[in-house]
């Protein structure tokens, strides 16, 4: 996209503001350029800097507190927010600072590394699918439509029933339900891609398939890939939090905002602190990651808003 | 376009199949019966029960058994629930799960189109922030958090709506309130997607350019292609929609098919499983294909693709 | 531009939230749903889940029990105040030998049932037959097998159903020969698995042993109960309305009941409060403070026939040692666990066979000592906890389960310094994995069938089905066969006090507490007695307006 392009299209958007000045930029690359809109997108930047400030909390925020996430206090029981324990206690005495902080370590890590899983299966089964092309291509797209049409609620059951304890294998299986939507964005990338110049280029000069394909091609596609990584990270962590509601999710003592946010919504009306903490960070970081992920998207390839 | 639907349907009979056949296998690795309880039963009372419902036969013959006879449409007894067949609960609790459903995705739409569609015009702007930023809410809390607090704020404390069981038009507000929400955030963020895409195109440009008015470019012009990418996902969130509702049922009350679903799985009521796989994976089926009609009428350049 | 632009998007959201408005408003004020069913006899009960069936040969738990009883009566009713006493049902009276082996019942001549037929001597020994034939595969026939034989016609043994113990001598007289003594068989009768079915509604949809008989459904069903059942939607709700051709219809002052399969408990209480139940079938146990202070007329906690325990694996090191066994046992503080955790005023299991029993008080053994713990476990090669393997405790899915091992795994860290995980496991593959003996430690609980010791002690038996621990005695086999067969009744106490007594030094299990039942109940409900194994006769609750 020229520059002065660029500039019309900022002047039609932001009619009431006056123009503003036009950087020049060295080598503005794919990247700065997308950096460059998504700072524009001020609700997607707020989103950032909120899931960083997330992240922070959860991992460092243990560190200083003075409660330890397993210590039970019987006698004590649930108690209000107080200088003592800033969220207050859960049921048992445990301090719910620290529980909601632990929490959300355990959560984004579900979200990340099931993401993480999704993503290497989705996009290496993608991009794959789309280079080949023909019928291997046809075959496996079919795969990806039956195992669309299954309900996961039963298969995600039956696998965590089957593969049970695990955290690791529980990541597995969030995993791979959600890298079908991956794997369709990167194949219908791909084949956008395959047709173009550079590639005919690669492979007249004879670059190995698996050399194309990983070298060439996906890096390319990266792009959509990102934002739906961004967004698939929440959509992992719902899941992950219904699976807590069915009591399948992550094992005691160790407690994902999920399992707190549970715990805290059968006793809303008595203790509404439990519900309110975890609730707020799980909201909070989902609808961080969202905007963020739509922000991503606008500013990555404007004309692309497919999901 | 008739060789089109032919085509579609015959994929979508193999996918039936594949189906059926990959959840066959999975329910019967995973460990669990359907009779076991609390209290232990004699291993020859379990054999009994067993060839009675035909546990005992080689794992292909039941295979190929249950295969046949559920292309006839019966699946079979539940091996859980005595003297109630699959299709029987299928039947009682399908119509019911289509009311929520419909009900919830209507509202869904009301809501998130229109504010897709303003969120993408106003973009960048609070226009779009504060809209969206609503909308999103219904998939930052899950809708076990969304429910109870439904259900008290509406239910107990202000006492305007019941709080569960499913007896008429006022019983359908709070559960259709949940699911809706849920949905309508992604029809939002859809709908502004695809909003925003046709926006940006150049013959746009060139209509603004020719002075026509901004509500016509909207509403006229792009409207249809910015609603595709809410129409694909139309399909699937009707189908997701039955399947997925176990938490709102559950919490309401409702005597859906969302709650067997579950109750299936963890029963390991085989047959039951087996139905309800079969019966959403045809919705599946059929919804991708009507959304993929609808997507070729609205944009008749994808039949060749 | 805007004008325009936005009129129509924002006037579809603003119809979409007036139209739910108005629904919503249409309805403030209205009555509450509890109150009108009260003024009408309609008696609303939260259920717990959807029963698996109606028919009382085929089912196992509590809430099809709670159902079944209103629609059918076996020969001995449930009893309005004590679960000890018998109260004549489809008997109206009875007798016995000197030995408590040799049972015959009168039937009462009025008692019929809901399609006409009269209540006879033969549909008992009809329903009996049904119960024990294999090829029902009936999950409690084990409890028949008091009756002289019928172990041996149920495994196939004997063929002739004739010389099982039980025969209709004539038409209202019923003689029930039995394996032994037993003074508590009248307790037993009361138990579903007893109750006789019409046999002509049995045949006419399936025949005897047909397991995938229609008689049991809403348009079919035929009982002789106070109620009769009218409607059966699926998830939804259950009704039964009075039966006019019960016997002691006169007496029954209830209409109708509701039965609603609420599972999830926070929704059965937001259903409760909302006005829409009398009674639930349970309460969380993070309620029950807040319930005892703003709400205590409508909290009810009674006692109940069950113990809440701990299975141990002795067949896994360290278990088998006795030391480790009862060490884990010294270290745990049943009375804070009750007061601070549970919650439910239920009582410390300082034994295993709970109070309430006649002529059979509950031990009192097993006690919190930290010290002699401490003691016991360095004994055994662990001081301190020093070398001790980690071992877990697994639970099936639920909140209150998980409290309660996280509570007990805190106290073991504490008081032994041994280091143990918890791990769920969803229901079914938790009953695998128990039955299996594919665990440390499990926890369990068991509810008695009927109220006598021995529905407590025979599970521990060896290569009981449901001992699942791996412990086998010898000397406790014995007295456990010596209790059933001896003819005297305060013999058959000293046994089982002795069987118990080794089973509380052994200990391969770990006794928490004594279940209470925890559950709402609206005030305006009448004549709902606690009771020991929580089983009342409708007929003698009412609903005061």
């Amino acid at each position: 996209m020229t520059r002065s392009a660029e500039a019309v299209l900022g002047a039609e958007e932001d009619v009431r503001r006056p123009l503003e000045p036009i950087e020049v930029e060295e080598g503005a690359s794919l990247w700065g350029d997308a950096w460059h809109r998504l700072k524009r997108n001020r609700l997607a930047l707020f989103s950032l800097f909120t899931f960083i400030a997330i992240v922070l909390f959860c991992v460092v925020g243990p560190y200083f507190s003075s409660w330890d996430g397993e210590q039970q206090d019987l006698i004590r029981g649930a108690s209000a927010p107080s200088a003592d324990h800033w969220f207050g206690t859960d049921t048992l005495g445990r301090d719910l600072m620290v529980r909601t902080m632990e929490g959300g370590r355990i959560s984004l890590l579900v979200g990340l590394v099931a993401t993480i899983v999704a993503l290497l299966i989705g996009v290496v089964y993608g991009a794959t699918a789309g280079y080949v092309g023909g019928r291997v291509d046809a075959a496996m797209m079919r795969f990806v439509d039956i195992l669309y049409a299954l309900p996961f609620t039963i298969f995600v059951i039956l696998l965590m029933v089957a593969f049970g304890r695990s955290l690791w294998l529980m990541f597995v299986a969030i995993g791979c339900v959600e890298w079908l939507s991956m794997a369709r964005i990167v194949r219908s990338g791909v084949i956008a891609l395959r047709r173009q110049e550079f590639i005919e280029a690669a492979v007249s000069l004879g670059y190995s398939h698996r050399r194309i394909i990983f070298r060439h091609l996906i890096p390319n596609v990266i792009g959509p890939v990102i934002v739906i990584a961004t967004l698939t990270v929440p959509a992992v962590m719902l899941l992950e939090a219904f699976l807590s509601f069915l009591g399948l999710g992550v094992q005691p003592p160790n407690a994902s905002w999920g399992v707190l946010i549970n715990e805290g919504q059968q006793n809303m009306e008595i203790f509404p602190w439990l519900l309110i903490f975890p609730a707020f960070f799980f909201a909070l970081t989902l609808f961080s990651l969202n905007f963020l992920g739509d922000g991503l998207r606008d500013a990555l390839d404007p004309k692309s808003a497919r999901d | 376009m008739l060789k089109f639907i032919a085509k579609r349907f015959a994929q979508g009979v193999l996918v039936l199949l594949a189906i059926y056949a990959l959840t066959f296998f999975l329910v019967a690795m995973t460990p669990g019966s359907p009779f076991s309880g609390e209290r232990a039963i004699r291993p020859e009372i379990l054999a009994q029960i067993e060839a009675h419902y035909g546990y005992d036969r080689p794992f292909f013959e039941r295979f190929w058994t249950s295969l046949s006879n559920a292309v006839r449409g019966e699946f079979g007894p539940s091996a859980v629930y005595a003297n109630r067949s699959v299709t029987e609960i299928i039947s009682e609790s399908f119509p019911v799960s289509l009311k929520l459903g419909s009900l919830s995705l209507l509202l869904a739409l009301l809501i998130g189109i229109p504010t897709g569609v303003i969120a993408a015009v106003k973009r960048n702007t609070l226009l779009d922030y504060v809209p969206m930023s609503t909308a999103m809410v219904g998939i930052c809390l899950p809708t076990f958090v969304m429910g109870p607090l439904l259900a008290l704020v509406f239910g107990l404390m202000l006492n305007l709506l019941p709080v569960s069981g499913w007896y008429g038009p006022r019983y359908m507000v709070l559960p259709a309130a949940t699911l809706g929400l849920y949905y309508a955030a992604y029809f939002a963020r859809l709908t502004r997607g695809g909003m925003l895409e046709m926006l940006n195109q150049d013959f746009v440009r060139t209509a603004r350019a020719k002075g026509v008015p901004e509500s016509t470019i909207v509403w006229k012009h792009c409207l249809k292609g910015g609603l595709i990418p809410a129409i694909t996902f139309l399909g699937p969130a009707l189908a997701g929609i039955i399947s997925g509702s176990f938490v709102v049922e559950t919490i309401f009350q409702i005597p859906g098919l969302g709650q067997w679903f579950v109750r299936g799985a963890l029963n390991r009521d085989d047959f039951l499983i087996l139905g309800l796989t079969v019966l959403f994976a045809a919705l599946i089926v059929v919804m991708n294909l009507l959304a993929d009609i609808a997507h070729v009428l609205l944009n008749p350049r994808l039949k060749y693709e | 531009m805007s004008r325009s632009l936005l009129k129509a998007p924002l006037r579809a959201v603003g119809v979409a939230i007036m139209c739910m408005t108005l629904f919503a408003c249409g309805g403030a004020g209205r009555d509450r749903v509890a109150d009108a069913a009260a003024r009408d006899g309609i008696l609303l009960i939260g259920n717990g889940s959807e029963p698996m069936a109606l028919d009382p040969h085929l089912v196992t738990g509590v809430p099809e029990n709670r159902i079944i009883a209103s629609l059918i009566e076996g020969l001995i009713a449930y009893h309005p105040t004590d679960d000890d006493e018998p109260e004549p049902g489809v008997a109206e009276s009875w007798e016995h030998n000197a030995d408590h082996s040799l049972w015959r019942f009168r039937l009462r001549e009025n008692a019929r049932w809901t399609n006409g037929d009269p209540v006879t001597a033969n549909d008992f020994v009809y329903s009996w037959r049904r119960m024990l034939s294999p090829e029902l595969g009936s999950q409690y026939a084990e409890m028949l097998y008091v009756i002289r034989n019928a172990e041996a016609f149920h495994q196939g043994q004997i063929r002739d159903f004739n010389q099982v113990g039980v025969r209709a001598l004539d038409e209202r007289t019923l003689e029930v020969a039995l394996k032994g003594s037993t003074p508590y068989f009248l307790s037993m009768l009361k138990h579903y698995s007893f109750y006789p079915v019409n046999p002509r509604a049995v045949e006419q949809f399936g025949g005897m042993t047909a397991r995938q008989n229609n008689w049991s459904t809403v348009e079919n069903y035929v009982g002789n109960g106070p109620f009769r059942l009218t409607q059966w939607t699926t998830n939804q709700i259950i009704k039964v309305e009075k039966n006019p051709d019960y016997w002691d219809a006169g007496r029954v002052r209830l209409n109708e009941i509701h039965f609603f399969p609420i599972e999830n408990v926070r929704s059965e209480e937001t259903a409760f409060l909302a006005g829409r139940l009398h009674i639930t079938s349970t309460v969380s146990p993070d309620r029950i403070p807040t319930f005892r202070r703003e709400n205590a007329e409508a909290l009810r906690i009674d006692p109940y026939l069950g113990t809440y325990f701990f299975r141990l694996n002795v067949t896994r090191p360290p278990f088998n040692d006795p030391r480790v066994r009862e060490a884990l046992n010294l270290a745990v503080d049943r009375q804070t666990l009750v007061d601070r955790v549970a919650q439910g005023g239920q009582a410390p299991a300082a034994g295993f066979v709970p109070p309430g029993l006649d002529d059979y008080p509950a031990a009192d053994r097993v006690q919190f000592n930290p010290d002699r713990a401490r003691q016991l476990l360095a004994e055994a090669g662990f001081p301190g906890g020093r070398g001790f393997p980690r071992k877990e405790i697994l639970i099936n899915t639920s909140e209150a389960h998980r409290k309660i091992a996280e509570a007990i795994q805190a106290m073991w860290r504490q008081h032994l310094g041994i280091d143990v995980g918890i791990y769920n496991q969803e229901w079914k593959v938790y009953l695998d994995s128990q039955s299996n003996l594919d665990y440390d430690i499990s926890r369990a609980g068991w509810i008695g069938d009927y109220p006598y010791p021995m529905t407590f002690l025979e599970i521990f038996t060896t290569g009981n089905g449901n001992n699942d621990t791996g412990w086998s005695n010898a000397r406790y086999d014995a007295l456990i066969r010596q209790a059933q067969s001896s003819g005297n009744e305060p013999d058959r106490l000293r046994l089982m006090r002795e069987a118990e007594g080794i089973l509380l030094s052994e200990l391969p299990i770990v006794p928490i507490y004594w279940y209470t039942r925890t559950y709402l109940k609206d005030p305006r409900v009448q004549g709902w007695n606690p009771t020991l194994l929580d089983n009342r006769p409708y007929k003698y609750v009412w609903l005061e307006a």
